[in-house]
């Protein structure tokens, strides 16, 4: 291969502007917040182990060319009716973890199609719509799970549905499958006396997950993604079915999602029924940001470095903001003011770069 | 050798318009096969028949037979047609700009290897043949004798070499029969043009047979072997290269006889003051770029500018109204005129009607009186009146100035408070007009005066701009894709080819001198031939 040129430190610097600069607000926030190390690396080991697989689910639309999917949040709903289900039955350990993957599973897939069909009558405008899709999806998902449960849906479970006998409560203990998976091959580091837990098992299907994402890439289906990512017509004309390609995009996308929701459920242990899914969509697409990724192009390195970065500075904000300011609330302030900053700038960046490259094109053009 | 393409009685029209009138067209193996004529006269339309093109399907389909080796074929969509063997090299590419050459040449024709998991879940998890994509496009590369990088990403590549992307893509599907090159060299340079011109060759001799569209003359001359004509949807003749010339092409694919135009031509000369005067004038209007055009409009005259679409007509106009970036020097009256700068070209007196009547000639939900005074309004603070420091309009002076406008140009309203949106075409381009006499101008820019308005608005509208012409002594300038109806008003007509000045003409001069001119050949030159 001839990619080794000779690398610069300053185009190093320039091409990862973006997590250089989180890097460095990172490195300072944890100053500021005084934390002890090992405690800074368990929680970052653990939000890495349950947010990637969301992060990695927005790679393939990415490619597809459909942009951030913040449909995202419909596959997260899809697996939180996959946990609701272990929940009625009792099931618990890995293999309830097991089951509701896989009970979320055709529940994802249709869920997909539905957006993928909606997303192919709004070429162009993918993002906005996926965005109103999802909150229009949680009107559904509470009216399923609110009215549905108990009148339709047959679960009695006392544990989770209120007194009355219809509708889910507002919250949920997933005790029974809580770190399953990940304590499911024990292993922790001791570091100054504080015993850090390595979630090998997660990390493994994390890594199973990449590479079958890998692996798709390097086939018909997708060079068929990154065709149709670049243009539409043209992908069209060669005799590429634009609109499946897509369709198959957001239904692996959304099955992603709700593994992942569902493997982040699994770590934190309580489920807030009726919330837990809102910010997947806004929180998976600023870490992939954050990562160097852009709305055109994203891959496992930008999702791994961004995952780990937006939440360094998620955990390390409050206590920063406590110390620096007095008071917690501007810590908390400050990320998220982070995450929905990241994103207006990504879009914006985007597209002042294509205005940029239309100037170019015609300025070419007078030169001629 | 046998005809492995063969259409007959070809016949197309949109809803009632025939675009088609029975088109004979035949191609031989190894035969290069010229198809030339006019914007509008058919030729894509058939090529889109050919291809399989949605538009064509979905529009009632066409009539006529179309004979591949032989056997009649329906031909139902692009598919179908790549499947019997006939290949296009588009115009505009068809290249995706971040893939390399060889993905672009194997787009969706990827050599596939099986894997364990494609064998329980279809094909289209196979897994691509990168090794085998590279040396494929390799010797599709090879065999046009083009030294193309295939690692190399087709983004920020010359125009020609993504050419030739296009063309091994084509030649590296097996089954190739029939090749349509669909104005080949129109964005390559010359020396790229005759290199492709060679690949022609060299295709052909390998018994592909080869549909060139071009409006380029002098090409057709150096490689075709046999012409096909077509004017207004009708195939005018079809003959071999060697029992022709130039000049009966050129003649043959104008083709208009118009009446002389009897007062035109004597008003000015070469000494009579220049109105506008453009030297290396470039703008960058998409699609109809300007490329260092040289043009001085005398004052007083009505000056055609014409040339097929896309040659740069349209973009004069709008480049000295600042409506796309524009560089050069433009002298008007004798004094610099400032470029890129709308409100200022309006100030110096210059009126544009803009060809895109409802993009930005008008505001469509506004009324008509508020559509003619707008312009005036904001630039020479017309029918405004004082009022406690703010500026009102003055209703009674725009209403009593639209009537009269709307009796001028006879124009079918309901009233002045109509909305223009639902006014016909030939009343929304009156009222345009009227609104840049608001302007006061003294030079009068009109872009296709006539496009999509009925007979009787067309005389008017003509008549109405050599009534500015004569009465006032206005300068204007018309742009039109109708040559013909150039002719019959003009003093003089500027062809522009290639973003550049082919020449003046007057408007009696012959028709293969605007024929000639028109498909960028020298008419001198072509004379002499």
């Amino acid at each position: 291969m001839k990619t080794l040129k000779k690398l610069s430190l300053l185009d190093l610097v320039k091409k990862n502007s973006v997590p250089l600069l989180f890097l460095i607000l990172g490195l300072l926030g944890w100053m500021a917040s005084g934390q002890p190390l090992p405690m800074l690396l368990q929680e970052v080991i653990y939000r890495l182990s349950r947010n990637l697989i969301l992060v990695l689910s927005l790679i393939v639309p990415i490619t597809a060319g459909m942009g951030l999917n913040f449909a995202l949040v419909i596959g997260a709903m899809a697996g939180q009716f996959g946990l609701v289900f272990i929940k009625a039955l009792n099931m618990g350990g890995v293999g309830g973890v097991g089951m509701s993957m896989l009970f979320a599973l055709p529940l994802a897939i249709l869920f997909g199609i539905g957006c993928g069909a909606i997303l192919n009558r709004a070429k162009g405008k993918e993002m906005i719509t996926g965005l109103i899709l999802g909150f229009f999806a949680n009107g559904l998902y509470q009216l399923v799970l609110l009215a549905g449960v108990g009148t339709i849906i047959p679960i009695k479970n006392p544990e989770i549905v209120l007194a009355a006998g219809v509708g889910l409560r507002n919250s949920m203990e997933l005790n029974l499958i809580n770190y399953s998976l990940d304590r499911l091959i024990p292993f922790k580091v001791i570091i100054n006396n504080w015993p850090v837990w390595v979630p090998i098992a997660t990390f493994m299907l994390i890594g199973l997950i990449a590479f079958a994402i890998h692996f798709l890439q390097r086939t018909k289906l997708g060079q068929n993604f990154r065709a149709v990512g670049q243009d539409k017509h043209i992908s069209e004309v060669a005799g590429i079915h634009v609109d499946r390609t897509r369709m198959i995009a957001m239904i692996i996308s959304t099955v992603l999602a709700a593994w992942g929701q569902i493997i982040f459920m699994q770590n934190i242990g309580k489920m807030q029924t009726y919330f837990s899914h809102e910010q997947v969509g806004l929180f998976s697409a600023a870490a992939i940001l954050i990562g160097g990724a852009t709305i055109t192009k994203a891959n496992f390195g930008n999702a791994i470095v961004g995952t780990l970065l937006f939440h360094l500075l998620f955990i390390v904000s409050p206590l920063a903001g406590k110390n620096l300011f007095g008071d917690a609330q501007i810590g908390e302030y400050f990320r998220s003011f982070i995450a929905y900053g990241v994103i207006a700038v990504a879009i914006v960046m985007y597209a002042m770069k294509k205005a940029r490259a239309d100037k170019a094109e015609s300025a070419d053009s007078m030169v001629e | 050798m046998e005809k492995v393409l063969e259409m007959r009685q070809i016949s197309k029209d949109y809803s009632g318009n025939k675009v088609l009138k029975g088109v004979n067209l035949s191609v031989r193996a190894g035969e290069i096969h010229a198809l030339v004529g006019e914007n509008g006269a058919g030729k894509s339309t058939l090529m889109n028949v050919l291809f399989g093109m949605p538009v064509i399907h979905s529009t009632g389909g066409y009539q006529g037979d179309i004979l591949i080796n032989g056997a009649v074929t329906e031909i139902k969509s692009p598919k179908v047609a790549m499947d019997c063997g006939i290949g296009m090299v588009h115009q505009e590419f068809m290249l995706l700009p971040n893939f390399t050459v060889a993905e672009n040449i194997k787009l969706n024709r990827e050599p596939l290897k099986d894997n364990p998991l494609s064998k329980i879940a279809g094909s289209s998890l196979k897994t691509v043949d990168r090794a085998k994509m590279v040396s494929d496009s390799r010797k599709a590369l090879d065999s046009l004798g083009i030294g193309i990088d295939d690692g190399a990403l087709v983004s920020g590549m010359p125009v020609g070499h993504m050419q030739f992307v296009e063309i091994a893509r084509e030649i590296d599907k097996e089954n190739l029969k029939v090749l349509v090159f669909d104005e080949p060299t129109a964005v390559l340079t010359e020396s790229e043009a005759d290199v492709l011109l060679d690949a022609v060759k060299r295709l052909a001799a390998r018994g592909i047979g080869i549909l060139f569209i071009t409006h380029r003359l002098d090409e057709v001359f150096t490689v075709a072997d046999s012409i096909t004509v077509l004017r207004d949807g009708e195939q005018i003749a079809s003959m071999a290269r060697k029992d022709t010339t130039i000049v009966e092409i050129a003649k043959l694919m104008v083709g208009h006889t118009v009446e002389a135009c009897e007062r035109c031509g004597n008003k000015t000369d070469e000494n009579t003051p220049l109105a506008i005067s453009m030297k290396n004038f470039s703008v960058a209007m998409p699609g109809e770029r300007v490329r260092g055009l040289n043009l001085d409009v005398r004052k007083g005259e009505i000056i055609g500018i014409g040339g097929l679409a896309g040659q740069g007509k349209i973009g004069v106009a709008n480049g000295l109204m600042g409506m796309f970036p524009a560089q050069g020097e433009v002298l008007l009256h004798g004094e610099p005129l400032k470029l890129n700068d709308p409100l200022g070209s309006i100030q110096r007196k210059m009126a544009f009607v803009s060809e895109d009547r409802r993009g930005v000639g008008l505001l469509l939900d506004v009324s008509i009186e508020t559509n003619i005074v707008i312009a005036a309004m904001q630039v020479w603070n017309r029918y405004l009146n004082p009022f406690l420091g703010l500026r009102m309009t003055d209703q009674k002076a725009i209403r009593a100035h639209a009537l009269e406008m709307i009796k001028l140009f006879d124009i079918r309203c309901i009233g002045p408070g109509q909305h223009t949106r639902r006014l016909s075409g030939g009343n929304q381009q009156k009222v345009c007009i009227a609104r840049a006499l608001a302007l006061d101008p003294t030079v009068l820019l009109v872009s296709e005066p006539t496009r999509g308005i009925d007979i009787g608005a067309k005389k008017l509208v003509l008549d109405f701009l050599v009534k500015l012409n004569e009465e006032q002594g206005m300068t204007i300038v018309i742009t039109s894709s109708e040559l013909a109806e150039l002719r019959s008003v003009c003093d003089r007509i500027a062809i522009v080819y290639g973003g550049k000045t082919m020449g003046i003409y007057k408007p009696d001069d012959p028709d293969e001198v605007f024929g000639l001119a028109m498909a960028g050949t020298d008419p001198e030159i072509g004379r002499g031939k």
